[in-house]
Order: C-alpha cells, then sequence, then structure tokens
C-alpha cells in the first residue's frame, strides 16, 4: 500500500508518497540512532566503519553499535544540513576540493556530532577501516583517529586490479582477519569471537540479499516496477547499513519484495515522491552516487520526463550480489574477504565496464547517464573512458552531468536539467533513428 | 505559404527562422533578450517575418521584373531601409508618448510645459535625423533601437534642455523610464502598412533603376500578399522553458545545435557552439543526430560573456576587441578563464606593461583552449568541423581555433557560416518542419 505522508522538512511542505517498505525504512533508520545515542546508556561499545567492505556481521559478534560516516553525511545531505557542515571543515582548514562527506562529517562533529534525532553521536571506541578503494577513506580515519585517541583496524583490501580474485588475496584477506581484526575486536570489546554466532549471522544476510538482488533484478521488466537509483537508495539502506545479517533485514527485504512484486503484477512503474510513475518512456543505467542535498529536485528531472533508473552502480557500492556472490555461512571467514574483494570501489575500471555494459544489455536500457561527483577523485577518475567504452560496446548514447555528494553549492539545477533533457532527447532521436529523427 | 518557426531563446540574443515548405530559410530575425522572452520571442519573430517579406518580394521582383537583375540587392536594400525607417519613426513616437506620461508629480512641479516642449524639440530633431539615418549608406551604431534612439536621445536631450534651461536629470529619469517599458511592449502588427509607405519611396525611385514603377508596385504588393501560415513552432534555448510552449514545441539546444549545423554543412561531425554563457561541444553523426555532447559545467568561464565582459573593462565594443587581437605580435599567456578574474588579471598584465592587443590575443586564446578541452571531452573533432554562436564571428578566436585544430587534429576542414549565430534556430525550425511533414 502507498500512504502520503508529509516531509518532515520545512523547505518541503508538499505531500509525499512513500511506500510501506519506505516508513519501515525509515523506522529502521530511526531504530539505528536511537540505538547510536543511546549507547553509552546502554553500556554498548561503537564501532565505525564504511560502508563499502562494511563487516556488520563481524562486529554484530561482539555487540558493537555499528556507525557508519558515509551514512550521517548522507543524512545530512537528505536533511540540508550538510552545507554548513562543509562550511565549518573549510573553516578549519579543509579544502574545497576534499571529499564532501569527510567535510559533513568533520564539521557535524565541530558543531556538536549531533545525530539525525538530535542527540550527540557517542565517540567511538573503535575504528574499524576496511580498504576498499577509496583512499580518502584511509585519510578520514586518520583524522577520526586524532579526533578520538581510539584504537584502529585497517583491514587492507587488495585491489582487484586483474579482474579477478585469487586464493592469495583470499588468505591475506584472513589472515588479517585472524591475526589482527577479530583478535583487536575482542579486547575492546571484552566479548570473545563466537564463529557460529557469525555463521547464523552471514545465514540472515544471505536470506535479505537473495530477497534484495531479486528486487533489484525486477528492474528487468517493462514498465519497470522500482527505480534502482533513486528508489534504490532507499532499498540498498538496511543492507548496507547496520542491519545486515539482522532479522530486520530479511522482514524488511521481505516486505519489499511483496510490495515490488504487487506492483509488478499490476504492471505498475516505480513510487515517487508525486506518486505512482505512470509512464515508462527512457530506461537508463546510472553510474556514480545521486546528489543528496538535492536529492527529490533531482530525481523529479526523471521522473517527469519518464526516465526509469533500471539499474545502477551505486547500489552495488556496499556489495555486488547479482553476480552470484552470496555471504556463506559454510566459509565465514573467506566470505568476508570476498565480500571486501568484490565490492564496486574495489573493482578496476575494465569491471565496471563489464558491469554496466552488463546492465545495459541485460535490462534492455537505452543508455547510460554518468553522475560525476566534484569531490570524489576517486571514482569520478576515468569515467569519461567509461562512458565511451559502454557507448561503443552497447551502441547505446551516453551522457554525463556533474554535480556532489553533499555539497550544495556543486548543484546547478538549470544546467543539469538543461543536459538531462537534451539526454533524453538524444535518446528519443536515436531510438525514431533515420525514421524521424534525422531523415529530412 | 506553409511556414515552420524555429525560435534560440538565448541568454543574450533571440533569434529566430523561417522556413517555407521545402525548407528553405525564408526568413531570419534577431533581437536583444532584454530579460523578457516572451517579447523577445515576437519581436525575433516578426523581424524574421520582416525578412520573409523581403524574400518573398526578392523571388517576385526577381520573376516579373527581370530587368532589375544585377541592381536588385541595391533595390531591395532600398525597400528595407525604408521599412526600417518607418518601423524607427513607429518606436519612436511611441517613446516620446511614453515619455510624455511620465512627466508628472513632485519632481516635475511647474516645469510640465518645458519639459514637454523639450521633449518634442528633441523627438522631432530624431524624427529629421531617421530620414539620414536609414538612407543608402547611412550610419547606425546598431540594428536594436534602444542603441540607436538611446545614445542619440541622450546626446540631443543634453543640449536642448541646456539651451531651455531645464535640468537635464529630468530628461534623463522619463527616459530610463520609458525605454524599459517601450522595448517590451510588443511591436505593432502593421508590417504591411510600413511595407506600403517604404514602397512609396521606392516607387519614386523606380526609374532610377530603369524599371517600370507599376510592374514594381504589383510585384511587392503581391508578395506582401502572400499568407504566411505558421504551421509549426519549435523552441530552444535557455528562455524556452519559460515561455508557454508544450513540451513537443521544446528541444534542447544541444540538439538544435547539432541540427543546424548538419542543415548548413551536411558532411558536419563535430560541432563547437560558443554562445553568451554556455560552450558545446557536440558530435553528431551523418544525417545530424546528436551522439555525443558535452557543456561547461558549473561555471561560464570562456564563454561570450567573458568577451562581453573584457570588452567593458577596456571600455571597448564588443566587436572591436577580435580586430585588436590580431594586431598582436605575441601572444601574453592567460591562465583564468573565470570571467570575474578577467578583469583583474587583464589590470595585472596592464601593469606589466604588456600591450593591449597581446593581452587580447592571449584572452582569446585562453577561451579557445577551454573550448577544445570541452570537446576533446566529448569525443574530440572529427572532419567536418563546425563552429557556431556568437563567438564565431569574432577573427582572432577563429585564428586561435584553426591554430589549435591544426595543433592537435591535424587538417580538418572548420566550417564557419556568416549566420551561425542562427544554428540553433535553424535546426529548431528544421525540428519543426519534420514534426508536421
Amino acid at each position: 500500500m502507498t500512504v502520503i505522508t508529509t516531509s518532515r522538512s520545512t523547505s518541503e511542505q508538499q505531500e509525499v508518497s512513500k511506500d510501506d517498505s519506505m516508513l519501515k525504512q525509515k523506522a529502521m533508520m530511526a531504530k539505528h540512532f536511537d540505538r547510536l545515542t543511546s549507547a553509552r546508556e546502554n553500556g554498548e561499545k561503537v564501532c565505525s566503519t564504511f560502508v563499502p567492505g562494511n563487516l556488520n556481521e563481524l562486529i554484530m559478534c561482539f555487540d558493537f553499535a555499528n556507525n557508519l560516516p558515509e551514512v550521517n553525511a548522507i543524512q545530512n545531505g537528505l536533511r540540508k544540513k550538510s552545507g554548513s557542515y562543509v562550511m565549518e571543515a573549510e573553516k578549519l582548514g579543509h579544502s574545497e576540493d576534499v571529499c564532501t562527506y569527510v567535510k559533513s562529517d568533520v564539521g557535524m562533529m565541530a558543531k556538536g556530532n549531533l545525530a539525525p534525532n538530535g542527540k550527540p553521536f557517542p565517540d567511538p571506541d573503535l575504528l574499524l577501516l576496511s580498504y576498499t578503494g577509496c583512499f580518502t577513506f584511509m585519510k578520514w580515519f586518520e583524522l577520526l583517529r586524532e579526533q578520538y585517541k581510539c584504537e584502529t583496524i585497517m583491514l587492507h583490501t587488495p585491489y582487484e586490479g586483474d579482474g579477478k580474485i585469487t586464493d592469495n588475496m583470499r588468505e591475506y584477506m584472513v589472515k588479517q582477519l585472524k591475526e589482527d581484526v577479530i583478535p583487536t575486536l575482542e579486547r575492546v570489546s571484552g566479548v570473545k569471537f563466537d564463529i557460529d554466532r557469525l555463521r547464523e549471522n552471514l545465514r540472515r544476510s544471505a536470506k535479505a540479499e537473495d530477497d534484495l538482488v531479486y528486487v533489484l533484478q525486477t528492474g528487468r521488466n517493462r514498465p519497470s516496477p522500482i527505480d534502482a537509483y533513486f528508489g534504490g537508495i532507499y532499498y540498498i539502506g538496511p543492507i548496507f547499513g547496520a542491519y545486515r545479517g539482522t532479522d530486520d533485514a530479511i522482514d524488511y527485504y521481505k516486505t519489499l519484495r511483496e510490495e515490488v512484486d504487487g506492483r509488478l503484477a499490476a504492471g505498475q512503474g516505480p513510487v515517487t515522491p508525486d506518486g505512482v510513475m505512470e509512464t515508462e518512456k527512457y530506461r537508463l543505467v546510472v553510474e556514480g552516487p545521486p546528489n543528496y542535498t538535492s536529492f527529490r529536485d533531482f530525481w523529479k528531472m526523471f521522473y517527469e520526463e519518464g526516465a526509469v533508473v533500471v539499474a545502477s552502480s551505486y547500489t552495488k557500492v556496499g556489495g555486488v550480489y547479482d553476480f552470484g556472490f552470496r555471504h556463506d555461512p559454510d566459509n565465514p571467514l573467506e566470505t568476508l574477504a570476498d565480500y571486501c574483494l568484490g565490492v564496486y570501489t574495489n573493482r578496476s575500471l575494465p569491471q565496471r565496464v563489464d558491469m554496466l555494459v552488463n546492465y545495459v544489455n541485460e535490462y534492455e536500457a537505452d543508455g547510460l547517464l554518468i553522475n560525476s561527483i566534484k569531490s570524489c577523485n576517486s571514482f569520478s577518475a576515468g569515467q569519461l573512458l567509461i562512458m565511451r567504452e559502454v557507448e561503443k560496446r552497447t551502441g547505446k548514447p551516453a551522457a554525463f552531468v556533474e554535480s556532489d555528494l553533499v555539497d550544495p553549492r556543486y548543484f546547478s539545477a538549470a544546467n543539469i536539467k538543461n543536459r538531462l533533457e537534451s539526454y533524453f532527447q538524444m535518446v528519443d532521436q536515436k531510438r525514431d533513428g533515420s525514421a524521424k529523427g534525422a531523415a529530412a | 505559404m506553409r511556414t515552420f518557426v524555429g525560435i534560440d531563446l538565448g541568454s543574450t540574443t533571440t533569434k529566430a527562422v523561417l522556413l517555407d515548405d521545402n525548407s528553405v530559410i525564408i526568413g531570419r530575425g534577431i533581437t536583444n533578450s532584454r530579460s523578457n522572452y516572451d517579447t523577445a520571442t515576437r519581436v525575433a519573430k516578426l523581424e524574421a517575418m520582416i525578412d520573409a517579406r523581403l524574400t518573398l518580394c526578392r523571388r517576385a521582383l526577381g520573376a516579373d521584373v527581370p530587368e532589375l537583375a544585377d541592381k536588385l540587392d541595391d533595390f531591395l536594400s532600398r525597400l528595407e531601409l525604408g521599412f526600417r525607417r518607418e518601423q524607427f519613426v513607429e518606436q519612436l513616437n511611441d517613446l516620446e508618448q511614453t515619455c510624455l506620461q511620465q512627466v508628472s508629480g513632485k519632481r516635475f512641479a511647474g516645469l510640465e510645459d518645458a519639459v514637454g516642449e523639450v521633449l518634442a524639440q528633441v523627438f522631432n530633431t530624431l524624427r529629421g535625423e531617421a530620414t539620414a539615418m536609414f538612407a543608402p549608406g547611412g550610419r547606425r551604431k546598431s540594428d536594436f533601437f534602444r542603441d540607436i534612439a538611446g545614445s542619440r536621445y541622450l546626446n540631443i536631450a543634453e543640449d536642448t534642455a541646456r539651451d531651455a534651461d531645464v535640468p537635464y536629470d529630468l530628461l534623463l529619469n522619463v527616459y530610463d523610464k520609458s525605454i524599459i517599458e517601450v522595448e517590451n511592449r510588443p511591436p505593432s502588427e502593421d508590417m504591411s502598412g510600413k511595407f506600403l509607405r517604404a514602397l512609396q519611396e521606392v516607387v519614386k525611385v523606380a526609374p532610377e533603376f530603369g524599371v517600370d514603377p507599376a510592374t514594381v508596385e504589383r510585384a511587392v504588393k503581391s508578395a506582401l500578399g502572400v499568407d504566411l501560415e505558421e504551421v509549426y513552432l519549435v523552441g530552444t534555448g535557455y528562455g524556452r522553458v519559460t515561455l508557454p510552449f508544450s513540451k513537443e514545441h521544446i528541444r534542447s539546444e544541444i540538439l538544435c545545435h547539432g541540427l543546424g549545423a548538419h542543415v548548413m554543412y551536411p558532411a558536419t561531425r563535430t560541432v563547437l557552439d560558443i554562445g553568451g554563457q554556455d560552450t558545446k561541444g557536440i558530435q553528431v553523426d551523418p544525417e545530424g543526430i546528436v551522439e555525443n555532447f558535452q557543456m561547461n559545467d558549473r561555471c561560464a568561464a570562456g564563454c561570450g560573456r567573458y568577451l562581453g565582459y573584457i570588452a567593458d573593462e577596456m571600455n571597448m565594443g564588443l566587436h572591436e576587441l577580435g580586430p585588436l587581437a590580431m594586431k598582436a605580435t605575441r601572444s601574453v599567456r592567460i591562465n583564468s578563464t573565470c570571467t570575474v578574474f578577467a578583469g583583474a588579471e587583464l589590470r595585472d598584465r596592464l601593469a606589466l606593461g604588456e600591450k593591449r592587443e597581446d593581452i587580447l590575443a592571449g584572452l582569446h586564446r585562453a577561451i579557445i583552449l577551454r573550448a577544445m578541452s570541452i570537446i576533446s571531452r566529448s569525443g574530440g573533432i572529427r572532419d567536418e568541423f563546425t563552429f557556431t554562436g556568437g563567438v564565431a564571428k569574432n577573427e582572432a578566436a577563429v585564428r586561435e581555433l584553426d591554430l589549435l585544430v591544426k595543433e592537435n587534429y591535424g587538417e580538418v576542414k572548420i566550417n564557419i557560416d556568416p549566420g551561425s549565430i542562427y544554428t540553433g534556430a535553424l535546426g529548431a525550425a528544421t525540428f519543426a518542419g519534420r514534426a508536421v511533414n
């Protein structure tokens, strides 16, 4: 069932359509932040870690509350708070070109470190840096270590430069888990590691992952019952965050799957903030994160034109599941290694190209759109090459827009709209071919 | 006659192109966008209709008065000048009436009659000048009413006010209040009347051309009598969203520039358009379909406005920049194409003793270097390469482009149409034709 609620944001007082799963997800997010901000009074310890390479199943084995700084930055972006945080960080000496997730986090800490529920985040007891391709994460945790003077673990994931995971890589990671990561987690938490507990968590993860993949792959249908980018951001929330490996996640993805199945059966399109999308005119694959400070305006530019994102790479940054990987309870440490090795951020350019080409073909998309992030040096590099290669291999048109993650100054609505409209019309022209678009 | 209209609502100017049923351009019109796209659209369209009437007159005179032959251009330019004079006087009269209505209130207390008399004298003088201004060989500062009337009004009013012992600022005040109103007023639709009055003048000189006045009159009247039916209109450019066009009447300027360039030069594969506030690199296929594009993002550095700003900083006219840069003996290296930094950079170089022309050459190179980066991101330059937009008129920019294209891509045929400013509107009009045919 789709209900209409009123947005909490004071600047956006219009009625907004939300699915049951979205409401459920919202409640889960609230619970997550409540747990974090009450950690001290509940005697819980806090571990900070990142979304790509997030070892939630393992963290849960030690009863840590899991704090994810990118998720906080995204929340601050969506809640229009990141702009002032970014500026605060600049005041503290961070340059304009630094990753705005980092600056939003640094600025938030400087301005009271308040969670979306208005209560302060507790200082972390542990920083678990699972490095999966983004070098900025390392620098970010260096800053956090300096700030909190707490213990830090670095789990190094070798880059998939040759496009495959070797036994050597896996062994290297398992060794780190056994010799460094798990002993430190035990020491800081005071909880003894129980591998059976990890297996149970992994079993729950795999169950939720099955449903997530099912949902994301419904984008292959016409019309697609989901938007795999803007809607997809909501769908990945629980599994990329502190809920993977929990019963809550299993429930959420079951609800989501039923909901999407309902839309599929009814031949309906995705639910947008303005209601169910009636006509699917363009099917796109999108590469790159969205802009969070103008998230709804950005989304509107798509659905108003009848554009649906049928697959996206961003919904794979916290784990690539659609090519068969599932967390495997029978090989608990090896599966954690494989998970980290396979996340989108740890994949080479040719692998990213292969994935995107596969999406354009498998999901019968009209083309590829790249939203390149100004302050993301790691992943914006090579995106033009990716675009050309995908164009060449699929024969479908591609386009490039630029914005930023959570810095509102880098979202130029008129320019982006202009480019998107041009792109959609270009798709029309291509589709019509010489029959209508160009035959004089 | 069926016509198809394309309107390009640019940030600086608004352009219109009228195509006939055979996709032949019969009229083009341009006006300043004046922050009022509604009026700009009407004016540009009207200008294109005027141009279309002249095309029809040309066709009719060519067919019916063959003896005009090689004097046809001269003859037609007289007809157009006569029309422009009529149009100018009509707007002058409107400006005078509007100015008179502003002469009220405390500020003018006791001076109403005196100001009224000065205004009457000023406008009589202006009307008197119109004849010479629109005579063959007459000189006008610009093609836009505001520019022509404005500068003369201010000069004449200053002298007249002094002689009449009326404060000049009162005259300035009424003008400032009136010009925007007049400029934004929908133009008079009485095109035929003005053409007919102009025709009477032209007919008088017909014997000089060795043609029969009655035949000429008949031919021109037949051209004026052709019904121009607007079958379909397509709008493009930045202002398009502000107009009450429905979606199917709007095309992005990327597509319009791509198609317009293809119509002008069918072998075009790469298009560079440098307009007022954006620079576009567009790749098109052999049918004119856009394959890829890149634009400047978040920042209008190195676009047409940059040159406008430089011209202001140097107290020069925009059209004077290119010719001065052509006189350069060397090119000063300019790193910033930021419009806001341009002034500082300029003054810094002047302070270092660099010559104005050398600095300007450097500025032009900087613009083209930025454009080259945008083109390369869109996929590079393929043969043939068509350069469009207002900056394509600038010879110094074209020189730098030639050099850099050769350096980076070797021998490539570069097309620049004298009417390249109309490329987007031409593409839009072509889309309009295709929507129906």
